[in-house]
């Protein structure tokens, strides 16, 4: 059954209000798409009738499902091989060169879903790094639901597949009935916390990378501006922030400079940022 | 350059599959129904295929043995092998790995994972 306008208006101002995101007309058939499984498992055949009950003041957790399951992703392992690959090559030896050995890498996974992000990165500085260096990894997300799942650790078969090279699968999972869990020393290298990007970051530690890939797209340009320039604030000053293979921060925040490190695109505070910073303050 | 693959299924419902997805990833597809009878295509072909997708329970030759065949068969050393398989248990995909194999994945997949896996592998249309 097709979304009325009001509905689908409604929904909009909610995910905008509560998240920034915007869902401009034409996006009727994800909210629908979205939106039915939710209808359904409350017992309703009719998304339009579903959206009218969350609108009353008393159902705020129907609200936040709603809000839930439009700022959802999906997600694979390893997702655009060429950034990781570039991170490998390119961007961990500069990392590791300019930082003591004693100092941890921390790196943040701003969009972490369902943790295939965060874990994926902790893989590949365990491969590179053994034990000679330790890192911590922090994935937020603003889903509790899909949070839940990323520090469970626990992943379906089809998740499993999802672009996970099986030496990897071999390492660092174990089968445990039809899912597989993570292994629990890659698990203690990462953390997941709930946070709204569009809302100001608290509790953040100062970041060497951060990954916000495929998220800013959502956003409109006021909430880029703030997003990015917040980001900035949480980076190390030599740290680097990575975006989408699409994504850019050029039109939206002058005061990041790009670098082309193999397949990645790195963008890192200019040397004048933090004087733009003081001048503002 | 097109990439040549090879799909060994005894299943026909399952070569179909695998044969709409990678044709669709610009890939020019072959098709054997065991690993025998794959072993007998690439004997023929002039020109061996870049990967073999192959199933690990077929009669006759089953994809295992497909694989330590290959192995031990200098003309197919650059032959890429994806094992796409029920068997999920870790030991299976320890064993396939051993065997040989480049990459392991388990039905059922979604096309995506089979792209994933192929850009795993460095295979890509094109290239």
């Amino acid at each position: 059954m097709a979304i009325a306008s009001t509905e689908f208006n409604y929904v909009a101002d909610l995910v905008r209000r509560e998240a920034a995101i915007v869902l401009e007309p034409g996006k009727e058939y994800l909210v629908e798409a979205r939106l039915l499984p939710l209808a359904r498992a409350a017992g309703q055949t009719d998304i339009g009738q579903y959206i009218r009950h969350a609108q009353q003041p008393a159902n705020r957790e129907q609200r936040w499902a709603i809000v839930e399951a439009l700022t959802t992703n999906e997600t694979s392992w390893f997702r655009d091989a060429a950034v990781f690959e570039g991170f490998r090559k390119e961007l961990l030896p500069r990392l590791l060169e300019t930082r003591p050995a004693y100092q941890p890498l921390r790196i943040w996974s701003a969009a972490a879903s369902t943790g295939q992000e965060a874990y994926s990165l902790a893989m590949l500085l365990t491969e590179e790094l053994g034990i000679s260096r330790k890192f911590e990894i922090v994935g937020t997300d603003i889903s509790r639901a899909v949070l839940a799942q990323a520090r469970a650790g626990r992943y379906t078969q089809m998740e499993m597949n999802r672009g996970l090279p099986a030496r990897n699968l071999v390492r660092f999972f174990q089968r445990t009935g039809t899912a597989w869990q993570v292994d629990p020393q890659l698990q203690r290298s990462v953390s997941f916390r709930e946070l709204n990007l569009a809302a100001p970051f608290s509790g953040l530690p100062r970041f060497d990378v951060v990954f916000l890939r495929n998220v800013l797209i959502y956003f409109d340009l006021p909430t880029k501006q703030t997003i990015l320039r917040r980001v900035r604030q949480t980076m190390a000053s030599d740290g680097w922030l990575i975006l989408g293979t699409a994504e850019t921060t050029r039109g939206i925040d002058e005061e990041f400079e790009h670098t082309r490190l193999g397949g990645l695109t790195a963008y890192r505070a200019s040397a004048e940022a933090p004087l733009e910073l003081t001048r503002r303050a | 350059m097109t990439v040549h693959a090879i799909v060994i299924d005894d299943s026909s419902a399952m070569r179909m599959i695998l044969r709409r997805i990678v044709t669709k990833l610009g890939f020019e597809v072959d098709e054997a129904v065991n690993g025998r009878d794959a072993l007998d295509k690439l004997n023929a072909a002039e020109q061996v295929p870049d990967v073999a997708l192959i199933d690990w329970n077929m009669p006759e030759m089953n994809g295992l043995e497909f694989i330590q065949a290959v192995r031990s068969d200098p003309r197919y050393s650059r032959l890429t092998l994806l094992m796409v398989t029920t068997e999920s248990e870790q030991s299976q995909i320890v064993r396939a790995l051993a065997a040989g194999a480049h990459e392991y994945l388990i039905k059922p997949f979604t096309p995506d994972a089979v792209a994933e896996k192929l850009e795993i592998l460095g295979l890509t249309a094109g290239v």
